[in-house]
């Protein structure tokens, strides 16, 4: 997931940022986008090394404790508990003695390969392995040359353990001893990394930092901030997207004890009414009692039915060319015997983390401080300065842990902090916490986009496909978002954030023609996690699923047999689960097995679920993923994700996992009528199998979503003989 | 007829001794019956509406009234077929997976009074009640489908005193009358968003008054179709 | 506005709040006791779940002034509760959280359905827990956690 760029006024954002787009050596793309001001580096020329200091990622306390600096947003996707086993490890610190904390906005803490502070892509640890292991060994060679200058011996004479370092003739120091020492050290330019034999916590099950806090009540989120003289506030928003206050009646809301203010602020589209009081139910008392007289004219008033017909007649014509490979007129060669013809519709999805939006802004005239569960500290800082008039570097914004986020806390607009600096500009002096409730979470837009894909299949003699031809309508976050970003992400008018999954898929189509339309609709949209390959591997894995049926192939040979020779992990991961899957030959009367595979950001994870159907719904008894991540940094940690995963993918397959809007307004306001996965939904058991790899790492927090609903449908099919192509899943 | 027939006290006169003697006998039995009729007819609850008995005529259109109730939102939410109450005037699965358990008092960690106390709380939106609960399965006024049973099937299993805790005609009413749950369903409170909670299509008098004349009538069910 | 008696973790407590406000927030903003969450305001997730009167309640539904004397304890009293223990330690060792914000909830649910069923079948743990929401999908580990927690109370652990 590329978040798109906001550029923004008055920040440091150039409006001339450039990008460098480098090819890595295993063929993947990175992006790597810098914004320093232009005349400091030149197009095409290797962008200048950047230089993270040791002392700004990790202090080593007189106690031996030991506090890691973390570049990420923890999410619940166990960054804050990888990454410093990665720095510790190189450090060979006392992991016992480790602790974590969330590092603020700040230059040095950006994303290495990125070059913004963000979460997103699940790019935690492939961007920052490199950089964390080199930071660990940077802090050990210090402390190392500390006690060799204290011992008058060499660095190689020493050695390190557990956070102390040992040479020769018995003697031995803690780090807490050499570290005033140490910092005096210039970190050097270069150091030698581990092998990885000589791991000893990279690769091993490694329990989370934050689990006792976690589990005891002590763990504070952003929404459990308490400062003093803070104040709450909650916005009356429009019904409709983009609309706008036209009057209020706030008499009574004004009454209600404890109130301190009521006034309009604007919105990223049109404009609310904060309410402001001391105390959380104060203020939706108080909300709760306005009358606002919203203005809905001169907008749209999206409609779900309306839409889904809209995007129907239009994917029944050629959009923009995404692939163009082969002939794009062999598919009408081919009998209609031999062809598959399938529509599929995706419904809005809603984020709906569980802990809803809020953050906390103090305004001091001439400078500001947050506290924010944010994804992209980078472009939220100069969003929040620029609507306080502040230069970026006079906001001191604290990265919170989030309750979850899967994507939506990652705005292109950073329209919450917005708001939360236009409640702050009128109070200056307090610190505002600006709570979405749920209602307001759910109706509040950025969702993953609805769908409708047009396929039409034709089938070789043997089998095996030969014509794919494929029309995917959709809206885009970021076409008209003017950023560099879009530069990479949009080609011919095709946004490929909405394309993935089928213009990279694995599998070998002689000929392939797949183009776009991305329709203008008025519903703020959003990377959801595992963004594009959430629909687009959902479709191409039931259609293989089909192929496989009908040339009466097992599921995972089919799509061995159809790999591209280059689609590495694929193969490992899909091997591998046939390995482990052996109980799919094995099952009971009214079970049924389903496979998918898919990838996301050159991690693949393939999955085969045993189904049946219960009180008609499908009932998940058993799911088994195979995942080709590269190293596994930490194993426990990748089965807990994949776990998961697995069951956040399910949301679109559940009979209320869908939003749907009827004259401008969104239906669904809480968990009574868009329902995610409880623990019955759920895979009653999972196992999850690592390929073995010594291969740079990819990232795991987004790739086994796209799988789950794939594998359950294609197992129905074989319970009920329907093809399920419309979600969500409403009957079976 | 019976008065008439003692009106022509002629006739047994004319008659053979023996013939009057049977027949005097049967006038006996007669008269005593139609007393005990009679006595009956003081004995049950009275309408409002004169002195006559129910006919099942009337008894089954009172039933549709109570009947109408019974199978409105209010009520029917919690008559279900299944292991779990419904929400909403359009009856869907009640949210949280939330089940009957052994006694339609949920399951450990989340029964009924989790979230339902003892009164409504209207300004967190959650209704309430005294020993707020399921109906038992014995009680089922929808099938497995959630669909509706009809008013026949209705009726034959609110009779059955095998099934409605052996309640007679006197017993229903009572229930129908004062049973706090079955009152709820007209004080139903507020829901999450202020609004108010659909009240059943009569009032809890006509409910009461429509279940008299129906217990007036004997109970009578429509013929299943 | 009102003032309340209300009994939370053995302490009596004051709080002046809104006669309608919900407990959940008389917790977190009268009583800084941040750990039960709010996740929906309205029952669906189990977030703010506490245990009332020994019963497991969702603390966003219940106003103030409907708990009157029944004794309120909350998350952070589970460090002094035996189950409460176990069930916490259960957590850890077996990696359940994700995020960790519904974990609160989950296991208030947790240690209030083994308090009543100590070794409780997987269709009950199914039941007693399948109506707290985990965004984050970590259903898994949470009936793993509650099978090795059954364990250990089986095995004379108090």
């Amino acid at each position: 997931m590329m978040p798109a760029i906001q550029v923004a006024t008055g920040s440091q954002l150039s409006r001339r940022g450039f990008i460098k787009a480098s090819a890595l050596a295993t063929g993947g793309l990175m992006v790597a986008l810098y914004l320093d001001p232009p005349a400091a580096a030149q197009e095409g020329a290797p962008p200048p090394p950047r230089t993270y200091p040791p002392d700004a990622f990790v202090q080593i306390l007189p106690d031996g404790k030991i506090v890691i600096t973390v570049n990420r947003l923890e999410v619940g996707q166990g960054a804050q508990t990888a990454l410093p086993m990665i720095l510790a490890d190189e450090l060979d610190a006392d992991w016992s003695q480790v602790t974590a904390q969330l590092a603020p906005a700040g230059e040095l803490y950006k994303d290495p390969l990125i070059g913004i502070q963000m979460i997103g892509g699940s790019c935690s640890i492939p961007n920052s392995f490199q950089q964390y292991r080199e930071l660990g060994a940077k802090t050990r060679a210090m402390l190392i040359g500390a006690a060799a200058d204290r011992w008058g011996v060499t660095a190689d004479q020493c050695r390190t353990k557990d956070s102390v370092v040992y040479g020769p003739g018995n003697r031995s120091a803690r780090y807490a001893e050499l570290t005033e020492d140490a910092v005096r050290r210039p970190a050097p330019a270069v150091v030698q990394l581990k092998s990885a034999s000589q791991f000893r916590l990279i690769g091993k099950p490694v329990r989370r930092l934050d689990s006792r806090a976690k589990c005891d009540g002590s763990h504070k989120f952003s929404l459990d901030l308490d400062l003093p003289g803070m104040l709450i506030a909650l916005l009356a928003r429009p019904p409709v997207f983009g609309g706008r206050v036209r009057g209020v009646d706030d008499r009574e809301a004004r009454n209600v004890s404890g109130v301190r203010d009521i006034f309009e602020i604007p919105l990223v589209s049109g404009s609310a009414i904060a309410v402001v009081a001391d105390r959380f139910w104060a203020a939706k008392q108080a909300r709760d009692r306005m009358k606002v007289d919203w203005d809905l004219s001169g907008i749209d008033h999206p409609d779900s039915l309306q839409l889904f017909a809209r995007y129907t007649e239009l994917a029944k014509t050629p959009g923009n060319v995404a692939v163009r490979l082969g002939d794009e007129h062999a598919i009408d060669q081919i009998p209609a015997s031999d062809r598959i013809q399938a529509e599929y519709e995706f419904p809005y999805l809603a984020h709906a983390p569980m802990e809803p939006i809020n953050l906390t802004v103090r305004n001091d005239r001439d400078r500001a401080e947050a506290w924010v569960p944010s994804q992209i500290p980078t472009w939220e800082q100069a969003a929040l300065a620029e609507v306080l008039g502040l230069k970026p570097e006079q906001v001191t914004y604290h990265v919170l842990s989030a309750g979850g986020s899967f994507g939506r806390r990652g705005t292109t607009d950073s329209h919450f902090v917005r708001e939360a600096a236009a409640i702050a500009k009128r109070l200056p002096g307090a610190p505002v916490k600006l709570i979405y409730t749920r209602e307001d979470d759910m109706k509040s837009g950025y969702y993953r986009p609805m769908f409708v894909h047009r396929v039409e299949v034709g089938i070789g003699p043997d089998g095996m496909p030969i014509a794919w031809k494929h029309v995917i309508v959709g809206q885009s976050f970021v076409i008209g978002t003017g950023a560099p970003q879009e530069a990479i992400l949009v080609k011919n008018g095709v946004d490929k954030l909405a394309t993935e999954g089928t213009d990279d898929s694995p599998y070998t189509f002689p000929n392939m023609h797949v183009s776009v339309h991305h329709p203008k609709v008025n519903v703020p949209t959003l990377s959801h996690r595992s963004v594009g390959y959430g629909h687009n591997s959902f479709v191409r894995e039931t259609l293989l699923d089909e192929l496989a049926t009908r040339a009466k192939y097992d599921p995972i040979a089919y799509r061995l047999k159809l790999l591209k020779p280059d689609a590495k992990k694929f193969r490992t991961s899909l091997t591998l689960l046939d390995q482990k899957s052996g109980w799919r030959h094995r099952l009971p009367r009214n079970h049924a097995s389903g496979i998918a595979c898919s990838e996301y950001n050159s991690t693949c994870v393939a999955c085969a679920v045993e189904v049946s159907i219960e009180n008609k719904r499908p009932r998940i008894h058993r799911a088994t993923l195979a995942v080709d991540c590269g190293l596994a940094v930490n194993p426990l940690s990748i089965e807990n994700q994949m776990q998961g995963g697995l069951v956040f993918g399910l949301t679109q397959l559940m009979a209320n996992g869908a939003i749907t809007l009827k004259d401008g307004r969104v239906e669904q306001s809480n968990f009574d009528r868009y329902a995610p996965p409880y623990m019955p939904d759920a895979p009653v058991s999972i196992d999850v199998h690592i390929v073995p790899s010594a291969e740079q790492p990819t990232g795991v927090g987004e790739p086994p979503v796209p799988v789950i609903a794939p594998a359950v449908v294609n197992a129905l099919f074989r319970l009920t003989g329907k093809r399920y192509r419309s979600l969500p899943l409403t009957t079976v | 007829m019976l008065l008439r027939s003692s009106r022509t006290g002629s006739v047994f006169d004319q008659a053979a001794p023996n013939a009057n003697r049977i027949l005097r006998s049967v006038t006996v039995i007669l008269v005593a019956c139609g007393a005990g009729l009679l006595l009956m007819s003081f004995a049950s609850p009275r309408a409002q509406h004169g002195d006559r008995a129910r006919t099942r005529t009337e008894g089954l259109a009172a039933w549709q009234q109570v009947y109408s109730v019974l199978t409105s939102p209010r009520c029917i939410n919690c008559h279900t077929a299944t292991n779990y109450p419904q929400q909403g005037d359009d009856r869907q699965r009640h949210f949280a997976n939330v089940e009957r358990g052994l006694r339609g008092q949920g399951v450990p960690a989340l029964q009924c009074v989790s979230c339902h106390q003892k009164v409504n709380a209207d300004s967190t939106g959650a209704p309430g009640g005294h020993d707020w609960h399921l109906a038992p399965l014995s009680m089922k006024w929808q099938d497995r489908n959630d669909q509706i049973l009809s008013s026949a099937e209705v009726c034959r299993a609110v009779t059955d005193r095998s099934k409605n805790h052996n309640l007679d005609g006197p017993g229903l009413l009572k229930h129908h009358t004062e049973e706090p749950l079955v009152l709820w369903a007209w004080h139903p409170g507020r829901r999450p968003d202020s609004s108010l909670r659909t009240v059943p299509p009569l009032t809890h008098e006509q409910f009461v008054e429509a279940t008299r004349r129906w217990v007036e009538a004997g109970m009578p069910c429509p013929q299943a179709p | 506005m009102e003032t309340y008696t209300i009994t939370v973790n053995g302490q009596t407590k004051e709080v002046t709040v809104d006669p309608g406000a919900p407990l959940l927030w008389a917790l977190r903003e009268e009583l800084k006791l941040t750990g039960t969450k709010y996740g929906c305001g309205i029952g669906a997730c189990g977030a703010c779940t506490v245990h009332l009167g020994g019963v497991a309640t969702r603390s966003c539904l219940v106003p103030v002034s409907m708990v009157g004397n029944r004794p309120i304890i909350t998350i952070e009293a589970m460090a002094e509760d035996p189950v409460g223990r176990i069930v916490r330690d259960s957590w850890v060792s077996l990696d359940v959280v994700q995020c960790g914000y519904c974990q609160s909830g989950q296991i208030m649910s947790a240690v209030a359905l083994l308090k009543s069923v100590p070794r409780p079948t997987d269709k009950n743990i199914e039941e007693s827990m399948g109506g707290n929401l985990c965004r984050c999908g970590a259903y898994f580990r949470i009936r793993e956690a509650i099978r090795a927690a059954s364990r250990q109370l089986e095995g004379g652990v108090r």
